[in-house]
Parts: C-alpha cells; structure tokens; sequence
C-alpha cells in the first residue's frame, strides 16, 4: 500500500486545529502557520509525485465503513490542481489574519485549519457521500469565520451565506440518495461512468444545480457573495473567493458533466442565459460600487460565468480554460482581496473614495495591486487570459452569440477595474490619513510575492498546470463527445476564388473577372 | 545575424524589469543608463538584420522560446520570427525608441519619477517587439494587450491629473473594444483552420475563399467575417474612425511618449497587422472594401479636426490619425508594400514632429497652445530646422520628375496613385478623400509651423510663461491648457494682448539640451531621406517582401502607369494648402477668425470632433453606469435579495408566529387536535 498522503494531508491541519483550541494567540498564529507550510509542502510532493499520463486516479485510499460507506481518497489532475491551489493559499492567509484577528486567536486559527481539512477533502474524496460530509462542513466554519470574526453587520451576511447554500444542498444529498440506490454504489468514479436514465438526469441535474449555482454563484443567486466578502475578515474573503467558489465550478465537472452528460445538454441553454446575463449584469453593477469588496465579488460572479460557458462548450478547450480561470481566479481574486486588506488593515475603511494617490505613498504596494488589477483585467502573461482565452475560445465553436457577449466580459472588466485602480492608486491624495500610511511590509510581501509569481508563471508558461489535467479532460470530452452540441459556426467549405481580391489584370486597365 | 533577434527582444524587457525594481533605490541616472544603452544595443543589432533584408542576404527563420499553451488543438508558443515584415519594423521601434529613451533624459530632466518612466519606455518597446516577431496571433495578441498596458502607463504617467488619468483608462477601454474583435477573430480563425500559426492560417487561407460559416446566426463568407474581427482589433490600435477616440486624449502623456507610441509605433501595430496577414485579407473583398472604406474615412476625418485644433500636440494626433487612415487604404486596395512604405517613413517624421514640439514645449514651459506661441523661429533655431524638415515630410514635398523629395513625398504619393490605379469605386473613393486630405494635411502642418514660429510673440498672455517669468524657476507644472471655448473666442485669444512689450513678457525662451537636439537631428535626416533611399526597396522590390506580405505586381505596374495629373495631384494640393495656410496665418491674421464665423456650424462641427465623444458618453458610458445602478438597487437589492432571502426570512418569521400559536402549552387544546386526528385517522381507514 502507498504512502497515505492525502490522509495525512488532512490529518495534520485537523490536529494542528484541535491544539489551536487550547493554546495562547501566539502560539496559535505560530501552530497555524507551521501546520499550513507543511501541508504545502506536502502539496509539493503530490504534484510532484502525481504521474502526469498514469492512472487515472492516483493516492488512492480506500477504508470500508459501514453499510457501503466508504472512507475512500484518490484524486486527478483536476483534483490535484484544485488541492494546490488551496495549500497555497492557506499559509498565506494565516498571514493575513497575523495582526488582524486579536480577538479569539485560537478558535479563529482552528476554524481555518479545519477549513483547510474540509476543503481538501472535498476534491480528495472518491465517495459520493464522504464528499457531500466535506461539502457541505464546509459551510460551518465559513459561518463562524463571518459570523464570529467579521464586520458590523456579519449576522445578516453569515445567515444569508448559509440559507443560500444550505438550500441547494438538500435537494442535492436526495440526489445523492436516489443516485446510490439506482446505481447501487456510491463510488464517485464508478459513478462517473454510469449511465443514468435520460428521464431522471434532468431531475438529478437540477438538484445538484441548485446547489453548485449557488457556490459558484451564478446569477440571480449571486447576492450572499457581496455580503459575505464585505462582512468576512481578509483571510475569509481570500479563502471564499479563492476556494469555497470553486467548488461550484469543481461540483460540474466531476458530477454534473460526467454523470448527467444528456441533461448537461439539454439544459446547456439555461446555463449560457444565465452566464451572459451574469457577465455583462455584475460588471456594470461592479462599476457602481463605492466598497472596494463589494466591486471584487461582483467581479468574481462575472468571471465565475466564464467558467460557466467553458464548462458547457463541451470541448477541451472549453474545459481547460475553465479550469485555468478557476486556477487563476483563486489566484488573482484573492490576492486583490489582500491588496484590499493591506490597505484596510490601516484605514478600516472600503470605502473607495477614502483612498487615492496611493501610488505616491505605497509604491511597492501599487505595483503588486497594478499586477492583479491586470491579471484581473486578463492581460497576456498573467494567470486568468490563458483560462479566459481557451474558456471563449471553446465557446465559439458552441455559439457565436454566447461568445460575444462573454468576451464583452473584457471590455467592462477593464472599465471597473482600472476605474477602481484610478481611484485607489492614482490621483491626488486627498485625505492625509490615507497619505500617511506606510508601504508594504515584510509579512505583507511574504502574502503578495507568492501569488504574483504564480500569477505570472501561470501566464507564462501554463503548461505545468495544464499538463496534469490534459489526460482527465480528455477522458471527460470523450465521455460529452455523443452529446456534444451542434455548433452554430458550422463551415462550409466552398470552391476556392481563382483570384486574389485586388487581383489587377496585367494589362494595367481595369480589373480582374470576378 | 538573425540568432541577435532574443537580444533584440529580451533586453528591453530586462533593462526595464531592472530599473523598474530599482527605482528610486539607485540614483535616477541609473535606470536611463541602463534603458537607453539597452535599446541602442538593440537598434544595432536590428539594423544589420534590416539591411541584411534589403541586400537579399538574410532569410526569413522562425526561433523558438518557449512552449505556451497546448489545449487539444489549439496550440501556441513563445517564438520569434524574423522576416522582411518583421525586419522593418525592428528597425522602425528600435531607433525611434533607441532615439526617444535619449530624448527623454533631456525632456524628462526635473521629473521626479524618471526610473519609473524609462522603464515604462523599454516595457513599451518590449511588447511592441513581441507583437512584431510574432509567429502565431496569440502572440501577436500578447504584444497587442502588452503595449497597450504600457500606453496606458504612460498617458497617465503623471498619475495625479484627473484628466491624464481619464486620458488612459480611455485608450485601454477603447482598444478593448477592439481586442474583443481581435480575439472573435482569433478563435474564429482557430475554429476554421484548426491552427492560430501565422504561416498556416495564410498558407490556407486560399482554400478557404469560396467558405461559408455561421456567425451570430447569419450564413457569412467565412474569410470576410473572419479578417472584418481582425480588423476591428486593428481599428481600436490604430485610431480608426469610431475606435479614434482614445488617441487625441492620448496626447496627456509625456511628448516623448506621444512620439514613440502614439505616433512611430504602436499605432501602427494596425496597419502591420492587416499587412502581415495580408494573403488572408486577399481573401475576403468585403473586408478589404471596409479596412478601404474606414481607411479613407478617417484620413479625411483626422484632417478636417486637425485643421481646428489649438493645441499643437493635438494637431499632431489627429494628422497621425489622418496619416494612419492613409495606410490603411493602401492596404484595402492591395498595396501593403505602400502601406508599409508609408509606416516606415512617417515613423521618422512624425516621430520628429513630436519631439520638436516637445522642443516647443519645453522651450515655453509646458504651454501647449499655439495660441500663445510665434517667432519662435529665431529663439529656437535647430527645432525649427528639424520641424520644417518634418513639415516638408509630411506635406509631401517633392518632384516627380526630377525624381527627388522628402520621405512624405514618396509613400504618399505612391499611395494616393495606387488608390488611383485600382481602378475600382472604393479605390477612387480613397483616391479624393487622400488628396483632400492632403491639402488638409499641407494647412494644418503650415499653419502649425505659421502659428508657432513666424508672426510675432504672443506667449505673454500664456500661464505657463506668466508662471515661468513670475516664480523665477524652471520647475515645470502640471500643463493645463486652457479650456476649449467657443470658435468666437478662441480667435480673439490669438490676438497678441498689448500690455507686454512685444508679447513675450519678457521672457526668452531657450533652445533644449543636446540630448534632446541629437534624436531631432538624426530624425530630420531621416524624414528628408527616408523616402528617397528606399523608396525602390519598399515599392517594387518582390524579392525584398519575399512571402512577407501579399506582393501585387500588377497592381504596382498600375500605379506607375497613371495619369501625370495623378502624379502631381498630390504636390498641387499641397501647395493650395501652404497658400492658404500663408494667407490665413502670415498675410492676413484675421481671416481665420472671420472664416470661423462665416462657417460658423460647420467649423464648431469640426472643432469638436464631430462630437464623437460626446455622443459615445452619451451612448456608453452614461447607460453604463445608469444600468449599473439600476442592476444594483433594483435588480440585486429590490428584487432578488427582495423575494430571496430576505423574503424567506419574513415568511419564516411570520410563519413561526402563526406556529408558536399552536404551542400554548394548555392541556385542552392538545387534546382537542389529538382528537380532531384521531377522527380523521380512523375516518380514512373505514372510508
């Protein structure tokens, strides 16, 4: 048997959560820390353990429960990806919350760790019901995380935040249990290769909707995204935006696409509507927003649309890029959620027009800020173009229209976003509070370099995250392939012209026959 | 010699990641060292490849870097590649760039915040390389995004004015809404040809001619929908009627910056584009019909406002737009060795006009209005050397049949004969709208000239003088032109006031350092030779262009077979346009003001742009924002949030109030309900 390293991976942040509960702020920022870069480390190893063309799941663990429950872990590429992309983050946001959390240390750090436990589990579980257990944890300490250690008006948020995802989640575990009793397993790739009844994957597809709608968020059930992001502390909004919403994008490709290919299908038009509506509806409302937070996440349900379209184009690119925007999403919404801590952390305020002319007093600290906003934006070179590119690129062979008005995305993301950066980094400094702040700090940089490294590395040499999916999102095209749409952008070849269009006939008058 | 291309490329990236680190940590003479020697480095090495070109030495090779992406079929790496295309416009960025980064340490002396700007600069001539080698249009695409990342750093370079930072967000909105073209083509053209590779897609294209596909559910000719997105990329880059926006507002940056981007380089990146995919553009009429169309519309559009303009820099925008729109109607019509032609020799005197009225304007202390200036010809003799050979150039001086004339003479005019020799409607079209222009583009250029260095002093009345001779100092202050009122106005500022002796106020302006003067010098030769070295190369030389771009032969034949009427067309026009500038300008000062009443709706017309940007905030950006707030308070907060949550919170609560009714605690009513169960129990099952 293999070295249980998924097992350990979640055992070490779980232990290190039960001895915050009992030790002194200190010690459990120190705890915290250690434990997160050791499960980073130990993501390291994976990725570089994990057989890039082996099999298809990998580490796989299995332990029999009870009554065909089953403690089983495995992942894929899309897996391991999704489980780096939160390690990494992880550490980073313990440094978040260093100075920023002084009351009730040990529990805050604790809820974070088991964060962290729960989130890896999700994408490591292979067990339709181990699955749902981590799924649907993860909301708990979420709530506490808002509810506890957040703004003034955290209750509301946190209540929204749970009835909105606590909702879907109900029709999703009735889902769950019809699936098992039809298919008489509940073995996550098994059932990835089952075909259910035509008949009843529109109804198992709608549960399971309801509930990854409402994490990715797609709009209308959007709206507990703003008041979540606004009310949780930095490191909350880090995790929820870089994380908790790709479980949504994570819950379609592992359940919704493979499982229910033909109502994927046949519901695909409901998801283009409501993706076009979210793209260009949350961007203009982005551009209105005077909380720097608030701009963020409605800037995360127009991305996390994008994902939406490339998911349903049903071909590779679409499907690549949709998991490289996820990648780069959590990578670039995240790191913006601390270029907004950073500054919030001095001025305890969101409020846009507080700031201004920061660029003056925190170059350093405008340049990491200049960096997400572009990679936000989708510049070439930066994480989130290579995931938008292919995601729209993969749409076009689907509908024209539906790419249109996707890729309207990046006009009016570069118009709220650089409206943002205007008025937070450019201009005159108008308050003096807000001019005296100091530029980034040690801790500070240790949270903003690592992300920008990846964001560029991811935009510049995407390869090696693309190269441990390639296999897996082969295999799930293969699966889509007999369902796959008729495109809208079928060719016709026709008899090639015999000219060129300014073809001028040698004798210097007039012009060719055609 | 093409194994230099990585050095050509990566060390302005390099130098500019090194200053742009350092900063403010080294001594500011630090970051330009290292920008400027970087570039001039990568000006040598480019110049022998270029010339390697011409002589027939060199061929076209293809290095690779790196891979990019592979997702199923679509795939792309990092690579460059250097062809007859390529070659000129190494030579093209890498000397005005060598040439403006030199300028800059005169031009930009007392900014405070120069390591930041010098690695603005070699960033900028970084992605405008990546654009020019690339091999695949992703790439291109890359370089496309890359510059247009630095062109908005550097227009709102001087971060703390409003309307600078207005100025870029609008060029970077605006070139977006060209990218979205760009990328529909981009996928377009993947999803067709299974391939973004350049040379493929062209070798392909073809074939594809006679195609039809399916676009926002329309049957369309597959090549025309295809290069008609592509062009809409081209149209936001390079400043097309609709998409010009961006570039006017442009004009906030630093001269410097105007100069290299805004005017040599990276609004060209169009015209290259159509150029470098000129075999597939061959392909689609209607296409070629539109980028003819727009082409000829927006050089006699730029013309018309540039005739009106106060501000020089703003004039100097709108003749690049006017001069751009000429390139692209040599491309509509088939002549993309004109087009070229044309990029190649109006990078050197335009890039000169702009650093000579950045000369100007450091001369007369960031005042930008013409308005204000006059007689400077004696204060700052070598710009007005330089400027004067700039204006020769772009009005197109020269003499066909003693063969010689400065480098506007040769491009423009080989443009206006081809649209000519065309033959065809759209071809005529262009071949009016471009000699109308041309006499537009002779007024304002002499009427520029007129304005600021003839006639007398009148810079007493200017601010920035005022501010200059008052405090004594030389720090320059943020530039801040006078509002633009209206036409009756404007005319009686140009009015020298009286209360100064002769207009100057007493001050003497002074001729700008060497370093600023040597960029002139080396422009001025090019603008006046330019054209007459290579006018053969760039014209009828097949085997120069090789497979670079679509060569046509008889097209070229045709243009040197029109009519000598056509020929001096152009030359003819340009000297109406210098009469009436001299007239208006020199002769009798005060017909501009009476001409401006007498058309009155129509010079307003023109002064204002054509009210595009009025329209477009009125169109975009106020719905926009109206839209959002409407999605935001009605939408989000009074209907979903409405209806949704808080809507299951008040009937839950409401809800639980009517349950708790039934929790009184008292022993009869539970019986009573036990009761009224057991009835209906026992009634169902005997029922």
């Amino acid at each position: 048997m293999e070295f249980p390293i998924l097992s350990l991976m979640l055992a070490v942040p779980l232990v290190a959560a039960i001895a915050c509960l009992f030790l002194t702020a200190s010690s459990a920022r120190m705890v915290a820390l250690f434990a997160t870069l050791i499960n980073l480390a130990l993501g390291v190893i994976l990725w570089l353990n994990y057989d890039i063309g082996g099999a298809q799941w990998q580490f796989t663990e299995r332990a029999q429960l009870f009554a065909g429950f089953e403690y089983a872990l495995g992942i894929d590429g899309i897996a391991l990806m999704l489980i780096m992309l939160s390690v990494f983050l992880m550490p980073i946001c313990i440094l978040a919350s260093w100075d920023g959390i002084t009351k009730r240390v040990g529990e805050y750090m604790a809820a974070f760790l088991l964060m962290e436990v729960l989130m890896i589990g999700v994408f490591a579980a292979q067990d339709l019901f181990l699955f749902y257990i981590f799924f649907e944890a993860g909301l708990i300490p979420m709530y506490l995380i808002i509810g506890v250690w957040g703004g003034d008006n955290r209750i509301y948020a946190s209540y929204k935040f749970f009835l909105y995802t606590l909702l879907g989640s109900v029709l999703m575990l009735i889902a769950m249990l019809w699936m098992v009793n039809e298919a008489g397993t509940s073995d996550i790739p098994t059932l990835m290769q089952y075909d259910f009844p035509v008949g009843a994957q529109l109804w198992l597809w709608l549960a399971f909707f309801a509930s990854f709608a409402v994490k990715m968020p797609m709009w209308p059930v959007h709206t507990w995204l703003p008041d979540a992001h606004v009310q949780a502390p930095t490191a909350g909004s880090v995790i929820l935006a870089g994380v908790l919403l790709k479980l949504g994008g994570y819950g379609f490709i592992r359940f919704s696409l493979p499982m229910f290919p033909d109502a994927s299908a046949d519901l695909a038009w409901l998801v283009f509507a409501l993706s076009m509506v979210a793209v260009i509806y949350t961007s203009l409302v982005a551009l209105v927003q005077h909380d720097m937070k608030k701009l963020i996440a409605y800037s995360s349900v127009a991305h996390m649309a994008i994902v939406m379209v490339g998911l349903f184009a049903f071909n590779v690119q679409g499907l690549e890029g949709a998991m490289m925007v996820m990648l780069g999403h959590g990578l670039v919404s995240g790191a913006l959620f601390l270029c907004v801590g950073v500054i919030y952390d001095r001025l305890h305020t969101r409020e846009i027009a507080r700031y201004g002319g920061l660029s003056i007093n925190m170059p350093k600290y405008a340049l990491f800020f200049l960096l997400f906003t572009m990679a936000s934006v989708g510049l070439p070179g930066t994480s989130n173009f290579v995931g938008e590119f292919l995601a729209l690129a993969g749409i076009y062979k689907v509908s024209t229209f539906v790419t249109l008005v996707c890729t309207t995305g990046i006009i009016l993301g570069a118009a709220y976003m650089l409206y943002l950066y205007r008025r937070v980094a450019f201009g005159e400094q108008r308050n003096a509070d807000a001019a005296a702040m100091t530029d980034l700090n040690a801790r500070e940089w240790a949270m903003l370099a690592p992300i920008a490294a990846a964001v560029l590395w991811m935009g510049v040499y995407p390869e090696s995250f693309l190269a441990p999916m390639r296999q897996d999102i082969a295999a799930l095209e293969t699966r889509l392939a007999s369902v796959a749409p008729q495109y809208d952008s079928e060719l016709t070849v026709g008899t090639p012209k015999d000219h060129a269009a300014n073809f001028v006939a040698a004798s210097h008058e007039g012009e060719g026959e055609h | 010699m093409n194994g230099f291309i990585p050095y050509i490329v990566f060390l302005p990236l390099l130098a500019a990641i090194v200053a742009g680190l350092v900063n403010k940590s080294a001594p500011s003479v630090f970051a330009k060292s290292i920008t400027t020697g970087a570039l001039f480095i990568s000006c040598a090495l480019s110049w022998p490849i270029f010339l390697g070109f011409v002589s027939g030495s060199l061929s076209e090779e293809v290095v690779p870097v790196l891979t990019w992406v592979q997702s199923g079929a679509l795939s792309f790496d990092w690579a460059l590649r250097v062809d007859t295309l390529t070659a000129v416009m190494l030579v093209v960025i890498t000397t005005v760039s060598a040439l403006v980064h030199l300028y800059s340490w005169g031009y930009m002396e007392e900014d405070p915040d120069q390591p930041r700007f010098f690695a603005y600069l070699s960033l900028f001539t970084f992605a405008m390389l990546m654009l020019v080698t690339a091999d695949n249009l992703v790439q291109m695409f890359f370089g496309w995004e890359g510059v247009g990342l630095a062109s908005y750093l550097l227009i709102g370079f001087w971060f703390k004015k409003p309307s600078a930072n207005a100025a870029a967000i609008k060029a970077f909105v605006v070139n977006r809404v060209g990218d979205l073209g760009f990328m529909l083509g981009i996928f377009g053209t993947f999803w067709v040809f299974g391939t973004v590779s350049i040379p493929e897609v062209l070798e392909a294209a073809p074939g594809m001619s006679g195609a039809t596909i399916g676009f926002l559910g329309l049957r369309v000719h597959t090549m025309d929908v295809l290069c008609i997105l592509l062009f809409i990329g081209a149209m936001g880059k390079s400043a097309q009627l609709g998409l010009h926006t961006w570039l006017p507002d442009a004009m906030e940056g630093p001269t410097p910056v105007s100069a290299l981007i805004h005017a040599a380089t990276m609004v060209t990146a169009g015209v290259f584009m159509v150029c470098r995919l000129s075999p597939m553009f061959e392909t689609a009429p209607v296409a070629l019909g539109m980028v003819t169309f727009i082409g000829a519309a927006t050089c006699i559009f730029a013309a018309t406002v540039g005739t009106t303009q106060w501000d020089i820099k703003r004039v100097i925008a709108y003749s690049t737009c006017s001069q751009l729109g000429y390139m692209f109607f040599a491309a509509g019509v088939g002549a993309y060795g004109a087009a070229m032609f044309h990029l190649f020799t109006h990078a050197f005197f335009k890039a000169l006009l702009f650093l000579g009225a950045g000369s100007v304007i450091h001369a007369m202390h960031h005042e930008q209005d013409m308005r204000y200036y006059g007689a400077l010809r004696k204060e700052i003799p070598f710009t007005f050397w330089a400027m004067l050979a700039g204006t020769l150039a772009i009005t197109g001086v020269g003499i066909y049949h003693l063969g010689a004339g400065f480098a506007g003479f040769w491009s423009k005019d080989a443009i206006l004969e081809v649209a000519y020799g065309r033959g065809t409607e759209l071809g005529n079209f262009a071949f009016w709208m471009g000699t109308l222009a041309a006499l537009l583009t002779s007024f304002y250029s002499w009427r520029l000239m007129f304005l600021t260095f003839w006639g007398k002093p009148r810079w007493a009345d200017s601010h920035h003088i005022q501010h200059a001779v008052n405090a004594g100092h030389d720090e320059p202050d943020e530039h801040n032109p006078p509002k633009q009122e209206d036409a009756g106005q404007d005319v009686k500022h140009a009015v020298p006031s009286p209360h100064y002796d002769a207009g100057t106020a007493g001050y003497h302006p002074h001729e700008s350092p060497i370093s600023m003067l040597i960029p002139l010098g080396v422009l001025s030769v090019g603008a006046v030779l330019a054209g007459q070295v290579f006018a053969p190369t760039f014209l009828d030389d097949a085997a120069f262009w090789g497979q670079s771009i679509f060569y046509n032969e008889p097209l070229i034949h045709a243009m040197h077979n029109v009519p000598y009427l056509v020929k001096y067309a152009a030359f003819i026009v340009m000297l109406i346009g210098l009469f009436v500038a001299w007239l208006a300008y020199i002769k009798d000062t005060s017909i501009p003001g009476k001409a401006a009443e007498q058309l009155g709706p129509v010079y307003r017309f023109f002064y204002n742009k054509w009210y595009f940007d009025e329209l477009y905030h009125y169109l975009f950006v106020v719905p926009a924002f109206w839209l959002g707030r409407q999605f935001w308070k009605l939408g989000d907060i009074g209907t979903i949030d409405r209806f949704g949550p808080n809507g299951v919170a008040w009937v839950i609560e409401k809800g639980s109030v009517g349950a708790k009714k039934f929790q009184t605690g008292y022993l009869y009513s539970y019986a009573l309900v036990m009761l009224l169960g057991l009835v209906a129990a026992i009634t169902w099952v005997l029922f």
